[in-house]
């Protein structure tokens, strides 16, 4: 099944069986592995790319919804030049293993484009399903509150 | 050449250093610190634009400095650290530092052992900076020795006349400069290399770099994923694997629709393994696929068949009361049982824990090629013991180390648990069907065939006087797997006469390994918990029996005293609150932590709101990097200790993924973590599992200060917390 759609916003086509799944095609076909496998099961987060603007969780997207639509993975999120997010987690050094944090970042992002100013627990009720077993979470906090925009204008 | 006479020279003898672009072959004599590097495989001489300065450090004309990582880095940012090391002792300029992995070579890179580097090469135990520091600041130091020979050569002065500045050769009063760029193009490595005395290394006071706080530096590649991880790793040819792996432990496979499966689109292969059955496809989805359509019958009679892990614990309750089975006398000082007859009061708990899961998020994965004539291979992973992989990988093609190439990639978490079973399987997998094969666990994998921080049970005795003075102390552990019990059982930071531990052991057929902090985290759970319990009963604050306990031990009181003024222990906390403490040790550092807790009541569902901690792990390389594994170590404590538990019915797992193994979640996490690292000269002890095994104690002796009731069985789930209040 060939399906066409918007990658970082370049236009994409893609071969693959009619059940292939985002997460999959994004990382195998396409090898832009940025986007991680964590339990297939939308339980962890660590698949969170954005579809049209949402997050959505790429292990359980079928690619057959995908077709004509914008996807937007971490390799696109700051391409040429960082996003916000991405400097405060450099300042903040959020990651550890580093493994989860495209899942962490991707959410973020998403939440920052609906509410510019999250307060705490608009921020924590937003990440909540997005699992971090290195314990990173109050740096992911504080770094979302570093790059929501009343702190970046500071 | 003149020498500095203050250093005393080394019998390494000199080899001619050609470098090459791209890569070098390196040839090492077992039991020396610098390699031979001989020509590279082309056996042609380029123009020298970098230079390989020791086995440590290369350098290119336009000074960049690339400094090798022999540790895996998993989250710790011991890479970094690492660096810091040898470039302070080097006077490199940091910001021209990259850090790259360096080649699998134990006898070069492996950790200490035995008092020089050449042990493994692994990264576990918390050992990384611990066992590299003072090596490695030699390394560095070294590394500037044969700088500064080379500037004293082409100047025609003394040695002993030059200093470094960061980056640079200073010949003072010529007002003389070189950087260490423009040394590379007429570097030559010394007859000899001398070894540096301690006392011509850099004096603290000096650091420019260690103990200050750099940014990490694979952190630019872990927020916009170009840090590659082992699963991330793509070869040309590549094809998948999965496994469907024994659901009883040592049960044996026997496929009985191989027809059917072969009929899977993309199927390339079927595999037969001891534990399982592997198939391999072209893409990953057609591998689980595939997969999934395997009905395998499994052998019967395996040890774990019939395990059922809450039923065993009233066999271990037997077991640790009954003195015909006396198992492995772990510490005995004094005479515990006197002590205990002649105690005006004794005291007897238990503590339980269950079998608890690494969930690393990254599930296990390998890729391993194989060659066409099976006679090589080469692999790519995360794994915390390379060296131990390649063994693995050459094992199942029964072909020496030296024929498997290992790239060591990033690992998104370890844990203790990332070693070797999948790199093996991988070449299983790799080796029948002659093609790269990238394997990955699926997460019920993952849980399901674990390998598990185990199970166990633990008896505590303890007698006082009348003023309450502890004279004997006795602890008996029951469980399995000896590495995994035996830690964590002396406390020398409590003054405690009459001590007495011993484990018998247990064995139920079912995999164990390391889990961050090991034994610590259960038996610092019993011993710290139950000196609550003590103090509960005397009436005394445990914070004051704890200073009683540590008078004459002023490193470990100032520890203890910190954490209590951080916390304000003298105030109450709000109302429904209650504040628990414990204190803790792991490789040489020491640490004491307080949290303050509340109850919902109505879920009985513990929530820790606050915590804070002081730790002494000597002199710490990365600030930053230490307090984010207090902080890392300490939501992953809560986690195991609030929600975690893997149990088996008739040696089956349970658990399958985060919905029935819930690990801890944004919203569940403290609202505030405080840390504060006690200033220490001391050599650097370690810091990945050091305040982990804090929790168990802390929240337990919250929960006692809170509500009278005490918890003993790890995960406090709101079951056990209502068994308790109503018990």
């Amino acid at each position: 099944m060939k399906t066409s759609f918007k990658l970082n916003g370049k236009l994409v086509q893609v071969e693959t069986t009619a059940d292939a799944t985002l997460l999959w095609t994004l990382r195998d076909t396409l090898q832009m592995t940025g986007t991680k496998y964590g339990c297939g099961a939308s339980l962890c987060g660590a698949c969170t790319v954005h579809l049209d603007g949402m997050p959505v969780r790429a292990c359980m997207t079928p690619i057959s919804i995908i077709a004509g639509r914008s996807v937007t993975t971490i390799e696109g999120l700051g391409e040429k030049v960082l996003h916000p997010l991405q400097y405060a987690w450099i300042k903040e050094q959020v990651p550890q293993c580093g493994y989860c944090q495209s899942g962490q970042i991707m959410q973020a992002a998403a939440l920052l484009k609906t509410n510019p100013n999250p307060n705490r627990d608009q921020i924590v009720a937003y990440m909540n399903g997005i699992l971090c077993r290195c314990g990173t979470y109050l740096r992911i906090i504080k770094a979302i509150e570093r790059a929501s925009s009343k702190s970046v204008k500071k | 050449m003149k020498r500095n006479t203050e250093t005393k020279s080394s019998t390494i003898s000199r080899r001619r250093f050609l470098a090459t672009t791209g890569s070098f072959g390196i040839i090492i004599t077992a039991g020396t610190f610098i390699p031979k590097f001989l020509i590279a495989k082309s056996g042609e001489e380029r123009e020298i634009d970098h230079q390989q300065i020791t086995a440590w450090v290369q350098l290119t004309k336009d000074g960049r400095i690339t400094i090798y990582n022999p540790a895996a880095e998993m989250g710790q940012g011991s890479m970094t650290a690492l660096a810091v090391i040898i470039a302070e002792e080097m006077d490199a300029d940091w910001n021209k530092v990259r850090i790259e992995n360096s080649p699998i070579i134990p006898e070069t890179y492996g950790m200490q052992w035995s008092g020089k580097l050449g042990g493994p090469m692994i990264t576990a135990g918390s050992r990384t900076i611990r066992s590299y520091y003072q090596p490695l600041r030699q390394a560095g130091a070294q590394a500037r020795y044969i700088l500064l020979y080379n500037a004293a050569e082409k100047w025609g002065v003394p040695i002993t006349e030059l200093r470094t500045e960061p980056g640079v050769v200073v010949h003072s009063s010529t007002k003389r400069r070189m950087s260490f760029g423009e040394i590379v193009a007429f570097a030559k490595i010394p007859e000899s290399i001398p070894q540096i005395p301690d006392q011509d290394l850099k004096r603290p006071e000096n650091f420019r770099l260690i103990g200050k706080v750099l940014p990490r530096f694979d952190l630019p590649n872990k927020i916009n994923g170009s840090a590659q991880f082992g699963i991330d790793v793509q070869v040309p040819g590549m094809v998948y694997g999965a496994i469907n792996r024994s659901p009883v432990f040592n049960t044996k496979p026997e496929l009985l629709n191989e027809k059917e499966v072969r009929e899977t689109d993309g199927l390339i292969d079927i595999v037969r393994l001891e534990h399982g059955i592997g198939v391999v496809a072209k893409t990953f989805e057609q591998a689980l696929k595939a997969k999934k359509k395997l009905q395998i019958r499994w052998t019967e009679g395996a040890k774990a068949e019939k395990f059922d892990s809450e039923e065993v614990y009233s066999s271990y309750r037997q077991l640790v009361r009954d003195d015909s089975k006396k198992g492995r006398v772990l510490l005995n000082t004094g005479d515990a049982a006197s002590a205990l007859q002649a105690a005006y009061k004794v005291y007897e708990r238990e503590y339980l824990n269950d079998f608890v899961y690494h969930a690393q998020i990254e599930p296990m994965n390998a890729v391993v090629s194989v060659a066409a004539d099976g006679k090589s291979a080469e692999a790519w992973a995360g794994t915390q013991a390379p060296d131990m992989d390649m063994d693995a990988i050459a094992g199942v093609l029964n072909i020496e180390r030296s024929k498997v190439t290992f790239h060591n990639c990033y690992l998104g978490g370890g844990f203790g648990r990332r070693s070797v079973d999948f790199s093996m399987e991988a070449a299983v997998l790799s080796n029948q069907v002659r093609k790269p094969v990238k394997l990955i666990w699926t997460r019920e994998d993952d849980i399901q065939y674990g390998s598990f921080r185990p199970i166990s049970l633990q008896r505590m005795e303890a007698g006082v006087d009348q003023k309450g003075n502890l004279l004997g102390w006795r602890h008996y552990i029951a469980g399995p797997d000896e590495r995994l019990q035996g830690g964590a059982i002396s406390m020398d930071y409590y003054k405690i006469p009459n001590q007495y531990v011993e484990l018998r052991l247990t064995d139920h057929g079912v995999r164990t390994i390391y889990w961050r902090s090991v034994s610590h985290g259960p038996n610092k759970f019993a011993q710290e918990a139950f000196l609550d319990e003590i103090a509960y009963d005397l009436k005394m604050d445990p914070y004051q029996y704890r200073r009683q306990l540590m008078k004459d031990l002023p490193r470990h009181l100032t520890i203890l005293d910190k954490v209590a003024t951080m916390a304000n222990w003298g105030t109450a906390p709000a109302k429904g609150r209650a504040r628990g403490m414990a204190f803790s040790d792991y490789g040489g550092s020491y640490t004491a932590g307080i949290v303050e807790i509340s109850l919902d009541r109505k879920s009985r569902q513990i929530r820790v709101h606050k915590v804070w901690a002081a730790f002494d792990a000597g002199v710490v390389v990365q600030p930053n990097s230490a307090i984010a594994q207090m902080e890392g170590g300490i939501v992953m404590g809560i986690s195991s200790v609030l929600n975690e538990s893997i149990t088996f019915k008739n040696g089956k797992v349970q658990q399958s993924n985060f919905h029935d193994y819930p690990i801890l979640r944004m919203a569940d996490a403290p609202e505030s973590i405080i840390i504060s690292q006690i200033p220490s000269s001391a050599p650097p002890s370690s810091m990945g599992e050091l305040s982990l095994p804090l929790m168990g104690g802390a929240i337990a002796n919250a929960f006692l200060k809170l509500t009278g009731k005490s918890l003993r069985h790890m995960p406090f789930t709101p079951e056990k917390v209502l068994a308790v209040l109503e018990g």
